[in-house]
């Protein structure tokens, strides 16, 4: 097979899609081309659009991580809402309590508390699923509902501000305490953790101990117990730090965008995480541009609704378009693969 | 020899390149019509290959394949169908839970839409007659026994008419006395029928007692070709492995302190199941000595060895390391040398996708000088890979190549490298020698031997009772998870053993 393929097949399946996509957007009335058009130009045809790009990949990095991160030990997790719902909601808590800290201390703590509580929540999918088989996919989806549950009733409830009355949310951490900007644009901080999260992971699992006994684990268990290895613990220990940067992500969305805790933590970054996961191949590099790329898409939804009347659920339609062909070509390419694999 | 001299097949200079690896070079090979033709040779030596170039699974890179006296283009599986070639593969390829008949009809190329179970019956139940073996047509195939589904295999390419047969190993999977028939079955079939059969092997047995003619490939070069009539075993052995033939003679020395080494107390393991597969089962191993189990496959032999591999929780009792109590845990298996060589490697000793020096480093991957601060240091992994691979003579030497690319008898060696290229204190063998050819086996009875001598305790757990009475210093059978008799190589008496294999031992053995 090539050296490139790797990068070729979703780069073909994201071409493609953009070409079923404009059929869609032609039966819905619309003109095809004037739409690429605007989501070009939503996505990245400015320094202010493609601030908003950037701005929307830095959780959706994060979140990927959450799918990516297992999948290399051959669990399919699908726990990113979730784990972003307590993530924010453990942050958001964490920041009202240290709302007359220093920054620094108020931001560490809340970043902590958010990668533990999102961690737990995913560590405790792992280890149901190795200490009593049960199915990681399963339990990680009901996780989200109800974490959402959780989020609801604690906003509505007993967190509630007050004077929130459109959107119950929790009280405001305090301006001081947001997350700032990337010099002086608009991208803020979460963009630079997404990064470096991505970086430290492809390095550990690379370059590290942790990342072989990893690769032992998800190729062949029997050959891991065989050497020694603590299959229970790495199984724990890696949806731990799925959970953490998905965690992580509902820090950036408190800390950097809402200020508070609310219903729009769960705005759909854990779902599309799992996309970008898949699109990337699981690689936590890949992630980047992958990332960058859905989040382009999202910043344009708003402009297809604006300038040619399309509904808001458009952008949606594309994005299931680009999964579906993904996960498609991926297995025409495994075939291929194997057939060439097996001439070897 | 009566058999015609009109050729059913042939293969002229055949080649195939994979990559680096020649795998055929120039190989020619003449299957005469209705005569058993076997193709002889070491693991890795292209016999495979050869033959999947015939059935058009792979496509050559030169030379020609022709059909009687006929250039025929055989593109691919279905082509060699039309064309009359069946294949029976080394792995069944049944559908496990259907029933024989079911098996039967659906290996047809063209079925049509609605199939008439009825019709279909009578008539396979009609052909059955003339067929070699008798199978129940409404079994399933679960149930089968291995020598059963490798009739079936069989039966089926013949009720799909085919002129010329050829067999993988179709013996590996079976008993001695299995073998015979399904041998002497196909050979009366190549007399009364015409069938033309080229048949994979590297038992010299068989090639002895049922081919016509044989032809030996080395290391994917044509080796020599003759009619078995002609040439006796030492002949065909030098022809497969050429001035390399050495039979190591298994120096057994005298070990002079033997401290207890392994030491296992009322062990008790359920198998997948559940139900218990070993009950309470002691044994000890001493330094310098090897103890060899002996059964038949499925008395609880592989759960007693997942067992001390850690690949599966005891239920029940412990086990002991020089000693201490023993888990599996990675800091007891260093720190005691304790190795384990499974059977099936590939899946229980390796990762197919990682490449062939990581899977020499899973010992000490976490360890100077493969890991420093715990960052890996791969180029130290390639540099003791590539020595490991031309001790242990793995092909193709490529430390990169994912070791799931490998035949089964290299991925064998390399995993015999990472266990025994350094010296074991003590060793768990299970079955090492499975489907590999005898300068394989040598080697590793050599290797095991050296162990032993150096001083380790080795337990060998194995369903071949040659290998254990060759091996072994005391012999325990294993029947129904118990051990049921002990003895020793020099007094054992394969009745008496056969019985407790069986399970027909006299009670005052059993503990």
């Amino acid at each position: 097979m090539l050296p490139f393929a790797p990068f070729l097949i979703p780069l073909v399946a994201i071409a493609l899609s953009l070409v079923l996509f404009g059929g869609f957007v032609g039966l819905a009335g619309a003109d095809v081309q004037a739409v690429y058009q605007s989501i070009y130009r939503g996505a990245f045809g400015t320094w202010f659009s493609w601030q908003n790009t950037l701005t929307s990949a830095a959780p959706l990095m994060l979140t990927a991580l959450c799918t990516a991160l297992p999948a290399r030990l051959g669990l399919i997790v699908i726990g990113g809402e979730g784990a972003v719902v307590v993530g924010g909601l453990a942050a958001a808590l964490t920041g009202l309590v240290l709302v007359d800290a220093n920054p620094w201390v108020a931001l560490a703590g809340m970043a902590l508390a958010a990668m533990l509580t999102g961690g737990l929540l995913i560590g405790l999918v792992g280890w149901l699923r190795h200490g009593r088989n049960v199915n990681e996919t399963i339990s990680s989806l009901l996780f989200n509902y109800i974490s959402i549950a959780i989020l609801s009733f604690l906003v509505i409830g007993p967190l509630r501000d007050p004077e929130t009355l459109n959107k119950p949310s929790t009280h405001h951490i305090g301006d001081t305490h947001m997350l700032g900007a990337l010099g002086d644009t608009s991208i803020h901080w979460g963009f630079g953790y997404g990064l470096i999260v991505c970086l430290l992971l492809w390095v550990l699992y690379k370059r590290t101990v942790f990342g072989f006994a990893v690769d032992m684990v998800g190729g062949n268990v029997r050959a891991a117990l065989l050497s020694g290895l603590p299959v229970g613990r790495i199984v724990f220990l890696v949806c731990m730090m799925g959970g953490a940067a998905a965690g992580l992500a509902g820090m950036v969305e408190v800390a950097a965008v809402h200020g508070r805790a609310n219903t729009s933590l769960n705005a759909g970054y854990g779902y599309e995480g799992i996309l970008i996961a898949f699109a990337a191949r699981h690689h936590p590099l890949a992630i980047i541009p992958m990332a960058i790329l859905f989040g382009g898409i999202r910043a344009s939804s708003g402009l297809m609704q604006r300038d040619h009347d399309l509904p808001d659920a458009t952008s949606l339609v594309l994005q299931g378009i680009i999964f579906i062909l993904i996960l498609a070509s991926e297995a025409v390419f495994a075939r291929l693969a194997k057939r060439q694999g097996s001439a070897a | 020899m009566s058999t015609p001299h009109a050729l059913a097949l042939q293969a002229i200079n055949v080649s195939k390149r994979f990559g680096a690896l020649q795998a055929l070079d120039q190989v020619s090979l003449k299957l005469r019509q209705g005569s058993i033709h076997a193709l002889l040779g070491e693991n890795g030596a292209g016999k495979s290959t050869l033959v999947k170039c015939i059935v058009g699974f792979y496509t050559p890179d030169d030379g020609e394949v022709l059909l009687g006296e006929r250039q025929q283009a055989i593109g691919n599986p279905r082509d060699a169908h039309e064309l009359g070639i069946g294949m029976v593969y080394q792995h069944f390829t049944l559908i496990p839970n259907m029933s024989v008949l079911e098996n039967l009809v659906l290996a047809r190329p063209h079925l049509p839409a609605v199939i008439d179970w009825k019709k279909e019956r009578q008539a396979i139940a009609e052909r059955m007659q003339s067929m070699p073996f008798q199978l129940p047509l409404d079994a399933s195939v679960n149930h089968l026994a291995a020598g059963e589904k490798q009739k079936l295999e069989i039966v089926k390419q013949l009720l799909l008419g085919v002129k010329v047969l050829i067999l993988d190993e179709p013996t590996s999977v079976l008993t001695p006395d299995e073998a015979d028939e399904v041998l002497g079955r196909i050979r009366e079939m190549t007399r009364a029928a015409g069938l033309s059969v080229l048949i994979i092997t590297h038992k010299f047995r068989e090639v002895m007692t049922y081919a016509d003619d044989v032809t030996v490939l080395r290391r994917g070069k044509f080796a020599g070709s003759a009619e078995v009539a002609g040439v006796d075993i030492r002949q065909l052995a030098e022809m497969m492995v050429g001035s390399e033939f050495s039979q190591t003679a298994l120096a057994r020395a005298a070990v002079a302190e033997q401290p207890l080494k392994l030491g296992i107390d009322a062990l008790s393991v359920a198998d997948d199941s559940g139900m218990s597969a070993v009950h309470a089962l002691s044994l000890q191993v001493k330094a310098g000595e090897i103890v060899g189990i002996a059964g038949v496959s499925g008395n609880g032999q592989r759960e007693l060895v997942e067992a001390l591999a850690g690949q599966r929780p005891p239920s029940g009792g412990t086990i002991r390391v020089m000693g201490e109590t023993y888990s599996g845990r990675r800091r007891e298996l260093l720190r005691h040398g304790f190795h384990c060589l499974p059977e099936e490697p590939l899946r229980n000793a390796s990762v197919p996708r990682m490449s062939v020096a990581e899977n020499l480093a899973f010992r000490h991957y976490d360890q100077r000088p493969f890991s420093l601060y715990g960052l890996l240091r791969r180029s130290r992994m390639a540099a003791a890979a590539v020595q490991a691979i031309a001790d242990f003579k793995v092909r193709p030497p490529l430390p990169n190549a994912p070791i799931g690319d490998l035949s089964g008898g290299n991925v064998q060696r390399a995993i015999l490298a990472r266990e025994l290229g350094e010296q074991p204190n003590v060793l768990v063998v299970a079955n090492p020698c499975f489907g590999l050819d005898f300068t394989a086996v040598t080697e590793i009875h050599a290797r095991i031997m050296a162990a032993r001598n150096a001083g380790a305790a080795v337990l060998l757990v194995s369903e071949d009772l040659d290998e254990i009475l060759e091996l072994a210093d005391r012999i325990h059978v294993m029947s129904g998870g118990r051990l049921v008799y002990e003895t020793t190589p020099a007094a054992a008496d394969p009745i008496v053993m056969g019985r407790h294999m069986a399970g027909h031992g006299e009670t005052a053995h059993a503990d």
